[in-house]
């Protein structure tokens, strides 16, 4: 039996630190733990309310951006507001969103995840014509091979042509993600922390120039994504058609939804959204959302027990170090007490279980190219899929959204804080369904929760002793080679980890927090 | 002419990975340019080490991080993005593993700012403390310079605030090190800023500042006027963002309606309510 440890997980946002143990070349344990703790949620208290928006999208500078959109709703919904923003300013938070949307699955496929599938060293041998791949050769004739080694060696699999057009790719990539970015800050100010979103709308107001710049670099990423993106993956998925079969999962899945289409309904549940909210499973049956059923359960989290099993809203953070037991700082959080995953995955299979006819069409095709069925997509490369299809979802979506904007007309409407108050935020965003929920006592912020899409993904085992999603991937996996173990990292990029953004995280090992021993 | 390379290490501490993403987004060079090409003639940044970017995971790249420190003392560049915690001996923030113990990124920042030519702290959080040192600063939060203070150690530290730093703000300080080597005093500000990026204060170059200087205010947002009465801590903040612009020049904080929050200067978000203006006393005097 031996046990692989790797620290620092690299090419994800965070701090993160995994643990396998393998029995019979098999995973027969596992543990995530993030390695770091910013206790956010207490520096919030106190403040004044409308600084959480500001404040909670620096919780992760990957994805600020729904960060920022989840807690303009969630203070939205305290101000009383949600169904007042304006519409200009409703779809300029739709096009800021879907433009970091964008960027960031491109960056998570090419940058974060390429590279475990994609070797670059081989370009030592490039005899061919392309600046970018003749630049990267020359590099690795220099000697000097940071970041591109140390690396795991062995399974590396894509035939000569289709790698090298990986690499080239990989470069273009750096481009177009900076492009999602340059178009975000068209209306955002700059990026990444965007300005412009606030609650009672956005500061920045609709202008024809500002609108035709958004549709061109948009036209262009939505040439990228039809004509490069979504072939790479497809010509990934081929080649490593094992890991259609690797990385299951916990098998359900939820969403919260996401872009608001209806700016007229106040209860956030009941708006309308172009990514529906709801749950599914393996059944592919869809289920209404109800976020009433979301608790936090503790039993192997370092907090107090008298604290488990708590909606959000009524949220705290009592520690108890010593706990037996206990191996995280990361709090499980639990639907109707079950282990759900969220993610691009989830989103695409909730809203293909709803009957979207443009999902399920797109998803069906995209299955038969592989002559796959749905069922094939719970796993590493059914998660890399869905992040692709999605990724065309929003960018088709937005070359609709940006029209609809109206100069002259208003984005932002004023309001009175009130001295007593609850809300709640919840959207979809890169990596999944961010909730933030707030309560506000004498003007002033009394307590903020925020449960992040990794909290859910990467959370430990519950109060029924369920592990996590990640958790669950992980075991039961066969793993080739000890001293290389692909099949774990791949795993667990497959979920595109956002450390930084689950709050309450620590210290793992099953160490207890006061006989962690550090040098 | 051989390339000369200029072996980089880049680690991350109590931040959100803002300053890395930031950086992705410089245009001109690139990141691919900065990665791989000659980023001046005949000089090559050698980042070795860069949890984001980097291929390879856990005690290998642990290993090149330290070899690096042993092998190229004086002569690699250390750069911080993050606030370094301090309370409990830094177990708020743990890094890889050094001797089979998991080791603080304290104990790093201190044993890698030694041996190196000069630090960086990019970004307010390692330059200042920035958010997670807000109060009441829950994990003991201090800045690289206060960590490099504490123990004595003076190698050359160069502060590159803002949340995010412009990617441009990095890059010129590199670029201005590998021409004519490492700034002088007289280049850098009182908190070590460079001047060339931070010698002036937003409010200087504001194109509101003729809505100010009139006593025209925006009442909210989206209104035309200066938006001193939002908020806006142009007056006090030190940074060129009105002239330069963000992500390939296409707009800014205030250019968006927004207020400037103040996000490159110590006590950012200790400083007042975001949007509460500023008090009269809180003015520099040529306001």
């Amino acid at each position: 039996m031996g046990k692989i440890t790797i620290d620092p997980v690299t090419r994800i946002e965070g701090h993160l630190k995994v643990e396998v143990v393998v029995d019979g070349g098999k995973v027969k344990e596992a543990r995530s733990s993030g390695m770091l703790f910013r206790g956010l949620e207490l520096i919030l208290r106190g403040r004044d309310p409308r600084d959480a928006q500001r404040i909670t999208q620096r919780i992760c500078g990957v994805c600020p951006t729904v960060h920022s959109t989840v807690a303009a709703l969630n203070l939205d919904s305290a101000l009383g507001i949600g169904d007042k923003i304006p519409d200009n300013g409703r779809v300029i938070r739709n096009l800021i969103l879907g433009a970091a949307h964008v960027a960031d699955h491109i960056l998570h496929f090419y940058h974060l995840a390429a590279l475990d599938y994609v070797d670059v060293a081989r370009l030592a041998k490039y005899e061919g014509n392309n600046p970018a791949l003749n630049s990267i050769r020359n590099f690795i004739a220099r000697g000097e091979l940071g970041p591109f080694v140390p690396r795991y060696e062995g399974d590396y699999r894509l035939p000569d042509p289709v790698n090298e057009q990986a690499v080239a790719h990989y470069v273009a990539a750096f481009d177009m993600r900076r492009k999602g970015q340059e178009m975000l800050a068209i209306f955002g100010g700059k990026v990444p922390h965007n300005m412009a979103i606030m609650p009672g709308g956005v500061a920045s107001v609709p202008t024809v120039d500002n609108m035709t710049s958004f549709l061109w670099r948009l036209k262009a990423l939505q040439e990228f994504v039809d004509n490069v993106y979504l072939p790479d993956v497809l010509a990934v998925a081929n080649v490593y058609s094992d890991y259609f079969e690797i990385g299951y999962g916990c098998g359900d899945l939820l969403t919260y939804g996401s872009y608001e289409l209806d700016g007229k309904e106040a209860d956030l549940t009941k708006r309308k959204r172009f990514f529906r909210p709801g749950t599914t499973s393996t059944d592919l049956k869809f289920r209404e959302l109800d976020p009433a059923k979301i608790t936090e359960e503790v039993r192997h989290s370092w907090y107090a027990d008298s604290i488990s099993g708590r909606h959000p809203s009524q949220g705290d953070v009592v520690l108890d170090e010593g706990k037996r037991g206990a191996y995280s700082w990361l709090k499980s959080p639990r639907y109707g007490g079950m282990v759900f995953e969220v993610g691009p995955l989830a989103q695409m299979m909730v809203n293909y279980a709803d009957g979207n006819h443009k999902v399920r069409n797109l998803v069906d095709s995209t299955l038969s190219q592989l002559s796959l069925k749905p069922k094939a997509l719970f796993s590493v490369m059914g998660r890399h899929l869905c992040r692709a299809l999605q990724t065309k979802f929003v960018v088709d979506a937005m070359v609709d959204w940006v029209l609809q904007l109206k100069p002259g007309e208003p984005a932002y409407i004023s309001y009175e804080l009130p001295r007593q108050a609850t809300g709640m935020g919840l959207a979809d965003g890169p990596r999944g369904g961010l909730g933030h929920w707030v309560e506000i006592k004498e003007g002033r912020i009394a307590n903020y929760q925020v449960i992040t899409p990794s909290t859910w993904n990467m959370s430990p085992r519950d109060d029924k002793d369920q592990p996590g999603p990640l958790e669950q991937a992980m075991i039961g996996t066969k793993i080739r080679n000890e001293a290389n173990p692909f099949e774990v990292v791949r795993i667990v990029r497959s979920f595109d980890p956002c450390l930084a953004c689950s709050i309450h995280l620590l210290s793992p090992k099953g160490h207890d927090l006061g006989k962690l021993r550090v040098c | 002419m051989a390339t000369k390379e200029y072996p980089a290490i880049w680690l991350q501490a109590a931040g959100c990975t803002g300053c890395s993403v930031s950086l992705l987004n410089a245009v001109n060079p690139s990141i691919k340019n900065i990665l791989v090409d000659e980023v001046l003639p005949g000089s090559h940044i050698n980042l070795r080490f860069h949890p984001t970017v980097m291929a390879g995971a856990g005690a290998p790249i642990i290993e090149v991080m330290v070899d690096t420190s042993r092998k190229k003392k004086k002569g690699y560049i250390l750069i911080v993005e993050g606030a370094i915690p301090t309370a409990r001996e830094g177990i708020y923030g743990v890094f890889g593993e050094r001797e089979g113990k998991p080791t603080t990124m304290q104990s790093w920042v201190e044993t890698l700012a030694k041996d190196a030519l000069a630090v960086m702290a990019l970004g307010t959080c390692a330059a200042f403390g920035g958010i997670p040192a807000a109060n009441p600063n829950p994990t003991g939060c201090r800045s690289v310079g206060g960590i490099l203070e504490g123990k004595g150690i003076n190698t050359p530290l160069v502060n590159i605030p803002g949340c995010p730093p412009h990617p441009e703000w990095f890059v010129g300080t590199v670029a201005s090190v590998l021409l004519w080597g490492l700034p002088r005093a007289e280049d850098l500000d009182e908190h070590r800023r460079p001047k060339a990026f931070y010698g002036q204060t937003i409010h200087e170059n504001c194109p509101r500042r003729a809505y100010y200087d009139e006593n025209k205010f925006a009442k909210k947002f989206g209104d035309p006027g200066c938006n001193y009465e939002l908020g806006c801590r142009g007056p006090i903040t030190h940074a060129d963002c009105p002239v330069r612009l963000w992500n390939d020049r296409v707009n800014w904080c205030v250019g968006c309606g927004a207020t400037c929050i103040g996000c490159t200067e110590p006590g950012f978000f200790d400083i007042a309510p975001l949007y509460e203006k500023l008090s009269e006393s809180a003015l520099p005097e040529e306001v």
